[in-house]
């Protein structure tokens, strides 16, 4: 079969649509929470989920995501309990799930087991923002086998002897980071994201997927003139702090994530 | 074969595991470093600092009172304490600074545990006029009152980190969090042979001037070499710039203190290399304190400088090739070390330097006769004087 990120991305390029990628951390409150989640982003349009492994030393994260991985280590989430939700997600869905953690959980877990377990549970990807290509040729190699895809980044700063690089190790989609700084910062989209989006799409056919400071409707609308999708994090992330001991967590939460992303559902 | 290799790596361990922003910087300073290290112009103006600032070449001086406890050891100690600022650190944050100046960088960000970098990161920035900002954990904060107030006085910004274990840790995750923001106009000064490459490598390269002067000097007091060094290792700055330089000289033994805070078999300590597994931490694989899950455990040790769960990559390489060996000193063996010292020599010692002095017993009970030892004395212990009161 093939896998759900690269199916999701043909078919919205078939309807002339740009995907809307919601991240939130798995465990947070807790995972049934999580799944509850999933379900209620995948009606309300949501193209593929990334779902947040929490480690304890989050370094390009920001401090709505930094909390949200504590709020979900102190209650006790693991990865293989994550798996867990994971399969209990494909009861009832085939949604696009990545993993989105950092390296040293992967690495202590064993790159082999942990692609093999993540696939067998149902999941699509991987994306590990403090594993550059250069480190990663295990977990490529690993991925590979099993159509398991591997989400690298570039960045404001990457140069274009890297780009290459960054493209090749690249499957799924490719994660552009919009600016230089960790999740969830509130100083606004650079200037020339346009234009900075447009000299990546030029390096390859490959889905571009812009993150971090993306928190508005209108952000979301800007940058899917020119990239392939959208990512949203820590403004999902802000709402769940905000209602979290709320019963309508989930249909509050889901409800904010339509309105993100009902502009690129019209 | 001479490590790290091309791409930063000491064996299995070191490399590069950071965000992709921070990919190009270190690519640029990897360019700038290899270029400085060849330049005449460069290494005069890195040597005229050390010398005439710092106060380089430091004494190598017979403790003759301290030897007097020992059965089989007669001990040297290399006084980097004597150094300006009272620590080793100023080798290394000397070379960084000449660095980031030949890289355009306005300002300066360094994370501090003990608070003896951030000073040495405050002096240097002060001494080249460039803006300086420090991170240190609340924790640290309090327990290192008087590095904190050498910091401001030298017109340093401290920023009090409040998030995890609120000490090293958690110090240099936030310094990495700014420099990701600010890449383009900061240069972040590592202060430890830790990190992404090619920081392991540049801060070894900085802190070698110890070892380099030591052998000499040895050689020249004693007509051959040491039998053992003994360096206290939390990231390991000191211990790699004492070894380094014996590498090749196999017959001397090479003993890295971990602090073992209360005990390696509490939980409660800092020995990344006698009680850790392989991770990655803060841009780099090396021995790590770690869950069964792969997350990073909170350090302890009575030594704010030695209190981090990871240690450089070349020191697990060490351990790795069988180079060094790691042992680990107590929180209560420190204190030993430090008030025998004191006694003996008059020279009060940093707490973290106090662990490669707390372990001379244990040495001088498996040693040879007339065996010879280098400590280094890596910094004194003015700063510590709060934390010692309360304790003895």
């Amino acid at each position: 079969m093939q896998n759900r990120i690269d199916k999701k991305f043909a078919e919205l390029k078939k309807k002339g649509q740009k995907a809307f990628i919601a991240f939130v951390t798995a465990g947070d409150p807790d995972l049934e929470t999580t799944v509850d989640l999933v379900r209620g982003f995948e009606k309300a349009g949501v193209d593929i989920v990334e779902l947040g492994v929490p480690f304890s030393d989050p370094l390009a994260d920001g401090p709505i995501i930094q909390a949200a991985s504590q709020r979900a280590l102190s209650n006790g989430t693991t990865i293989p309990k994550i798996f867990a939700a994971v399969r209990a997600i494909r009861q009832f869905s085939e949604i696009p799930l990545a993993l989105m953690t950092y390296y040293n959980p992967v690495f202590h877990y064993g790159e082999s087991n942990f692609v093999k377990d993540a696939k067998a549970a149902g999941v699509d990807g991987i994306i590990v923002p403090d594993l550059p290509p250069e480190e990663a040729k295990t977990l490529i190699a690993m991925s590979r086998k099993s159509d398991f895809a591997t989400v690298f980044f570039l960045s404001p700063t990457t140069t274009d002897r890297r780009i290459k690089k960054i493209v090749n190790a690249s499957t799924g989609f490719i994660y552009y980071v919009s600016l230089t700084g960790v999740t969830g910062t509130q100083q606004g989209l650079p200037k020339d994201i346009i234009e900075r989006i447009k000299k990546v799409k030029r390096a390859t056919n490959m889905p571009i997927c812009v993150g971090f400071g993306v928190s508005t409707a209108q952000d979301v609308q800007l940058i899917s003139r020119v990239a392939d999708g959208v990512i949203v994090g820590s403004a999902i992330i802000n709402e769940i702090q905000k209602h979290k001991d709320s019963a309508a967590l989930t249909p509050l939460i889901v409800k904010f994530v339509q309105q993100l992303s009902s502009n690129l559902k019209e | 074969m001479s490590v790290p290799d091309k791409s930063g790596h000491f064996g299995e361990f070191g490399g590069k595991y950071v965000p992709e922003t921070l990919m190009s910087v270190l690519e640029e300073l990897e360019t700038t470093f290899t270029k400085a290290r060849k330049d005449k112009k460069f290494k005069d103006e890195f040597a005229y600092y050390l010398k005439e600032y710092a106060g380089r070449p430091t004494n190598l001086y017979l403790a003759k009172r301290l030897t007097s406890q020992f059965k089989n050891l007669k001990i040297y100690l290399k006084r980097e304490d004597l150094l300006h600022t009272g620590a080793h650190k100023i080798n290394n944050t000397l070379g960084q600074i000449i660095l980031a100046k030949r890289m355009g960088k306005k300002r300066i960000i360094a994370e501090t545990g003990a608070g003896q970098h951030g000073v040495a990161t405050a002096t240097a920035a002060a001494l080249f006029g460039l803006q300086c900002e420090i991170y240190m954990g609340a924790e640290d904060i309090n327990r290192q009152s008087l590095n904190v107030f050498r910091m401001k006085l030298m017109g340093a910004k401290v920023i009090p980190v409040t998030s995890g274990s609120k000490t090293l840790k958690d110090a240099m995750n936030e310094a990495i969090r700014d420099w990701v923001t600010n890449v383009r106009n900061t240069f972040y000064i590592i202060g430890s042979v830790a990190g992404p490459h090619p920081y392991p490598l540049m801060v070894r390269e900085f802190q070698s001037v110890i070892g380099r002067e030591a052998r000499r000097q040895f050689r020249a007091k004693e007509k051959r070499l040491p039998s053992y060094l003994v360096a206290c290792v939390g990231g390991g700055s000191n211990a790699m710039g004492l070894f380094h330089a014996f590498f090749n000289d196999t017959q001397v033994k090479i003993i890295g203190v971990e602090a073992a805070g209360h005990g390696l078999q509490s939980g409660e300590h800092s020995a990344a290399i006698c009680a850790g597994q392989t991770g990655v931490l803060h841009g780099s694989k090396s021995q790590l304190l770690q869950t069964s899950e792969g997350q990073v455990k909170i350090a302890h040790s009575i030594a704010a400088g030695l209190d981090y769960p990871g240690v450089g990559p070349e020191h697990s390489y060490y351990k790795k090739i069988g180079r060094a060996d790691y042992v680990g000193v107590t929180d209560k063996e420190a204190i030993i070390g430090l008030k025998l010292l004191s006694q003996t020599e008059g020279i009060i010692p940093a707490l973290e330097t106090s662990h490669a002095i707390g372990y001379l017993s244990r040495l001088d009970s498996k040693a040879k006769k007339n065996s010879t030892v280098i400590v280094c004395l890596s910094g004194r212990g003015d700063k510590d004087v709060n934390t010692m009161k309360e304790l003895i």
